[in-house]
This record gives C-alpha cells, sequence and structure tokens, in this order.
C-alpha cells in the first residue's frame, strides 16, 4: 500500500478513485506513564511516554484505513490527513482519513530507466 | 525545641516547599531547554541538504524512484516555573514568550525527526505540521499539560542518478 499525502502518487498514475476511507482511535493514557509524564512536567522538556503513546495509536490508526482501502481492491491512498483531539479527559482521539485509489506505473514522472533520468516537459 | 519555633518550621515548610520546587525547576528547565536547542541547531546544520517544503512539487527534472507518507510527533512541555510565569501574563496579556519557544522547539524537533524517518530519500514535500493541546496533565485548572506537534510530509526519493548528477 503506498501512501501520500499529495494528491498522487510521485510516479504512478491514478485509474481508479474509491472514494473516502478513514481510520480512528480512541486511547487512554495509563496511571504509571500519567505519573512519569507529571513529574517530567515540573521540569519541562519532552514527554516520551505520551509521545510514544501517540506514535502507537497513530499507527494503528492508519492500519485501519489501510485495511478499510484494501477491502475497497485500492493499493494506494491519497491526500492523507491527520487530525489529532482531546475528547475527555486524559484520553485522545487520533483520526486520520484519505482517498483511496488505484494506480499503475506511468504518467507523471515514470518509473525511470537508469541511469539516464529522462527529460520531462 | 518549643512549641512555636516547630510550628514556625512547618509553616515555613509548607509555603517554600512550593518556591523551592519553583527554582528548582527553573534552573533545571533552562538547562535541559538550552541543551535540546543546542541539539536542534546541530542536527539542522547536518540535514542541511535535506529539504523538507511546504509546497507539493519536486524537481521536475529527476525521476522518481519511491515516496511514501512519513510521520513523526513530539510531546514538549513548559516547565513549573515557566507555566507560573505563563499564568501571570495571562492578567495583563501580550506576548507569552514561554510558550514561544516551547512550540518553536516542538516544531523543529518534529520535523528533525521527520527527516530521520526516511534518511534514503532526497526531498519532503507537502510538509504540514499540526499543533494540537492533549489532555493537561494533573493539575486540572492549568489549559495546558503538553502540547503535542504533529508533522507528516511525502518523502520523495529520486533515481539513484540523481545523486550523481547532482555531484557533477
Amino acid at each position: 500500500m503506498q501512501i501520500s499525502n499529495i494528491e498522487s502518487i510521485p510516479g504512478q498514475q491514478i485509474v481508479a478513485h474509491f472514494g473516502l476511507v478513514s481510520g480512528n482511535t480512541v486511547r487512554a493514557k495509563h496511571v504509571g506513564k500519567d505519573i512519569a509524564a507529571g513529574l517530567k512536567n515540573i521540569v519541562g522538556g519532552e514527554l516520551k511516554g505520551y509521545t510514544e503513546l501517540l506514535e502507537d495509536a497513530r499507527k494503528e490508526a492508519v492500519n485501519r484505513m489501510v485495511q478499510q482501502a484494501q477491502s475497497l481492491g485500492a493499493n494506494a491512498i491519497v491526500n492523507v490527513r491527520f487530525s489529532t483531539s482531546a475528547v475527555t479527559q486524559g484520553a485522545a482521539e487520533l483520526y486520520v482519513y484519505g482517498t483511496a485509489v488505484q494506480v499503475q506505473p506511468g504518467g507523471g514522472a515514470a518509473v525511470p530507466a537508469i541511469p539516464v533520468p529522462p527529460a520531462i516537459g | 525545641m518549643d512549641d512555636s519555633t516547630a510550628e514556625l518550621i512547618g509553616v515555613l515548610i509548607i509555603y517554600l516547599f512550593p518556591i523551592f520546587i519553583a527554582i528548582m525547576a527553573m534552573f533545571i528547565g533552562r538547562y535541559l531547554e538550552q541543551r535540546h536547542f543546542r541539539s536542534i541547531r546541530d542536527r539542522e546544520t547536518a540535514t542541511n541538504h535535506y529539504p523538507a517544503v511546504p509546497t507539493s512539487t519536486w524537481d521536475p527534472e529527476a525521476s522518481v524512484l519511491d515516496s511514501r507518507l512519513v510521520t513523526s510527533s513530539v510531546v514538549v512541555s513548559l516547565d513549573h516555573f515557566k507555566r507560573i510565569l505563563a499564568n501571570f501574563r495571562n492578567i495583563f496579556g501580550g506576548n507569552v514568550r514561554s510558550y514561544e519557544s516551547l512550540l518553536d522547539r516542538g516544531k523543529r524537533e518534529a520535523i528533525l525527526r521527520l527527516k530521520e524517518q526516511a534518511p534514503d530519500c532526497h526531498i519532503i514535500v507537502n510538509l504540514r505540521i499540526v499543533t494540537s493541546n492533549i489532555a493537561s496533565v494533573h493539575d486540572r485548572r492549568n489549559t495546558m499539560g503538553g502540547v503535542e506537534v504533529l508533522a507528516f510530509g511525502t518523502a520523495v526519493k529520486y533515481a539513484v542518478s540523481y545523486d550523481t548528477r547532482s555531484a557533477t
């Protein structure tokens, strides 16, 4: 599955559209990490526990989006956007959405014939 | 030690302890922030040749071998002392310097991590930076416990010949 946040996959041509696909997770932080983050909060700086938590949650949201796209028969997702919001005290929602498409090599900047890159335009 | 002295010491401990914590947080926080900024500057110089741009176009002359979505995030928070200062700032209004520098280092760190995610690529296009205030830690009155900075973009890898061509 190829994913990009621009309107196309570089070097590929979009041949079919499958519409919007999305994935979300709502994660709560656990008490141990909360206490550690609370202590770190006194001196400031990066709260590593929270960074990891959000990274994991975001990966899971992306996985769900990819599964949805696969079930539609797509092989790429373009124009991906992320959003995070704090829904309640101590829980964050991560939402990721994009357009599922089918791509094939060609169009735009094609897969190159190494070693000489073709001049485009 | 009579009763009144003990009481005095007790009162002093109760009232001086928060001040002691704030002063300690000020020194440690300042040291950590300076160290972080130093590391950010060093890594920015090291990755100068690797651009991350908010436009969605890349070198039209080069042919693309691979591309993928990259994301990175960092959660940063203020130290206790600066949070107190920021609360005072709320009374009079104006620029809140401590949050400015906090968000600055959060964003620069997130972009650097983005580049570290795709060391084999040549450029990151369509760079987007999103900031969100995740639920506050501990003290419920405070507006911000941690600020999450998320950076994402599409890393583009040019054909092998790109390196040799730009070298000549």
